[in-house]
């Protein structure tokens, strides 16, 4: 169990981190997603007393980062592949983080092993690629066999079989009942793996909620209709009082309806269809608006003829307020 | 607290897993006792050639010891790379989460690499003597004269304490090309040159290595140099101080700044 309370960052005027709450709980994997700059590598640094709140606090199961004996029994962490030394052996680097925390030196050889990387275990960690880097931070995060996990953008660099990889490792360590906390910025990414969500966006709080809660609120789901009989089937579904919107491809998309409901509607009007199915907005597009008050870092994309993502400020103000006002609670009801 | 015998352990394996470790040491060590041979030699040949003020206070010991001012930088690169490669690395964060008390993890670094660089430097001192007495001929001295053994001594605790005082600033520096571009040129051109300015001279023999190299003089003012207003002991001091002064600076600099 991590709990932040009112954690906050500032680096001069400018805030990262602004006022933070809520509490990352243990049996499964929390993803922490927020656009590039939206504080969330600050967050994790100040959670391992590595940066210094500018105010408010992080404890690890209840205790401050400083009053833990040997910390990397309690909590693992990867920040980011390029903090081993490169001249030393990918052996020798995890062996003397083992040694400070009096872990036994076997416990070296079982993550390396863990993480695919005894062949190399010799071998100075400079030479190593970025998917070797990522694998062996996440062997030293492991070392200690902690209950807490905690991974910056560990899927930064891995081909396939290594995204794939890590995203079972997460599962099972989560499994196990231990706590996982996982950053990203790919909302695609963290569908896949994350059982809770926690959005920020220029350090504040836009959303903590169950994944599950996530894809109900933000995936608008639809019905897509594509029939021969266009104009007949509008007409038909028109005169029914059933709003279906022109999608462009001779394709009509219906909100208010089930594929079940609406194949019966088209055989009882006799309308031949060529395709009947049932569509989900893309998370990636749900995440995109809640965040798009608050990406530091807008590309311009006027040159390249297509349009920016439909800025919805509504959408995230409303999580603002919902987060401001009662800070750990899901928000809920968007 | 982590436990310190465990931190100590921790940063032993660090340092004895680097090779910039063995080429550091190995250069100090190589370089004090060659340049020193050399000297002694040269100087046996031509001890007619000395000025009388020269010979009148001819020191064998502190001739011994002339390749101090080249083996010393490789101690420099020695305390710096200590330090400045947790940095360059992106190691820092990793220790730091392992040890996160900073006073702990601080001073069970220089403690280990201190020593170390203490042994090494009372084993070039003692080398250096030695082979340096034996070329010196007729001119030579004796481990068993006055005051010899402590100067010979000094020399090693000297070494140990220019590596002691580089990581403390290389601490505070964080980055070894920083700490590197500082210390070099000071030790190796500004201290000697304001040494011998007049004017610069009052104030460039309270500097670490000006007042610290006194420890190896057996004979006051030594080869005609400047009459310093302190003798072995308090020169040794004095370098002392400055080392404790880096070393509180860059406890404070770890301690208050984010890693």
């Amino acid at each position: 169990m991590i709990e932040l309370d009112g954690l906050t960052k500032r680096f001069g005027n400018k805030v990262a981190v602004d006022h933070l709450s809520c509490r990352i709980r243990p049996g499964m994997v929390t993803g922490f997603l927020g656009p590039n700059g939206a504080g969330k590598s600050t967050t994790m640094r100040m959670m391992l007393d590595l940066d210094n709140p500018t105010g408010g606090s992080v404890r690890i199961d209840g205790k401050h980062y400083r009053e833990l004996q040997e910390p990397l029994k309690h909590i693992g962490a990867l920040l980011d592949a390029k903090s081993m030394h490169g001249g030393r052996s990918a052996y020798n680097n995890l062996l003397c983080l083992a040694q400070s925390n009096r872990i036994p030196a076997s416990r070296v050889s079982h993550v390396l092993d863990t993480v695919g990387l005894s062949a190399v275990a010799g071998k100075k960690s400079k030479g190593f690629s970025l998917g070797m880097g990522q694998r062996l931070g996440i062997a030293a995060a492991l070392l200690g066999d902690p209950e807490i996990l905690m991974f910056d953008e560990p899927v930064n660099g891995l081909d396939p079989e290594g995204i794939h990889w890590i995203r079972n490792l997460m599962k099972a360590l989560a499994s196990d009942g231990r706590t996982i906390f996982v950053s990203s910025h790919l909302m695609s990414e963290m569908a896949l793996t994350a059982d809770h969500l926690i959005v920020i966006g220029q350090g504040r709080l836009l959303a903590d909620t169950s994944m599950a809660d996530f894809i109900q609120e933000n995936s608008r789901s639809y019905v897509r209709m594509r029939s021969p009989e266009q104009e007949r089937l509008r007409d038909a579904l028109h005169s029914a009082g059933i709003v279906a919107v022109e999608a462009g491809n001779g394709t009509l998309e219906i909100d208010a309806a089930t594929t079940e409901q609406l194949g019966e509607f088209a055989a009882g009007h006799g309308i031949v269809l060529h395709e009947l199915s049932s569509q989900r907005a893309s998370l990636e597009e749900a995440f995109m608006q809640m965040t798009a008050g608050s990406v530091e870092y807008h590309a311009h994309s006027d040159s390249d003829g297509r349009q920016p993502p439909p800025v919805g400020p509504h959408w995230g103000d409303q999580w603002n307020q919902q987060a401001g006002t009662a800070p750990g609670d899901d928000p809920k009801g968007v | 607290m982590a436990s310190v015998p465990a931190v100590l352990n921790s940063e032993w394996t660090k340092i004895r897993t680097v090779s910039s470790t063995t080429w550091t040491l190995v250069a100090a060590f190589v370089v004090t006792v060659a340049m020193g041979a050399a000297l002694s030699a040269l100087l046996n040949a031509q001890f007619d050639d000395l000025s009388d003020a020269e010979r009148a206070t001819f020191d064998p010991t502190y001739v011994g010891f002339s390749g101090m001012i080249l083996g010393q930088l490789a101690m420099v690169v020695f305390g710096v790379l200590v330090v400045g490669t947790e940095y360059s690395s992106g190691m820092i964060r990793t220790s730091l989460a392992a040890v996160p008390q900073r006073g702990s993890f601080l001073f069970s670094k220089i403690a280990v690499a201190g020593a170390l660089a203490l042994l090494v430097g009372l084993a070039t001192s003692f080398v250096t003597f030695f082979l340096s007495q034996a070329l010196l001929g007729d001119h030579s001295t004796d481990i068993g004269a006055d005051n010899v053994l402590r100067a010979v001594f000094g020399g090693g605790v000297y070494m140990g304490l220019i590596a002691v005082f580089s990581m403390g600033v290389a601490t505070m520096l964080r980055s070894s090309m920083l700490s590197l571009g500082i210390l070099m040129p000071f030790f190796f051109l500004v201290s000697q040159i304001l040494s011998a300015v007049p004017g610069a001279k009052s104030v460039a023999r309270y500097f670490p290595d000006q007042a610290g190299s006194k420890i190896m003089q057996v004979v006051p003012d030594a080869m005609n140099s400047d009459p310093a207003p302190y003798g072995p002991w308090s020169g040794l001091g004095i370098m002392a101080l400055w080392v404790v002064a880096a070393l509180i600076g860059g406890y404070l600099v770890l301690k208050e700044r984010d890693a």
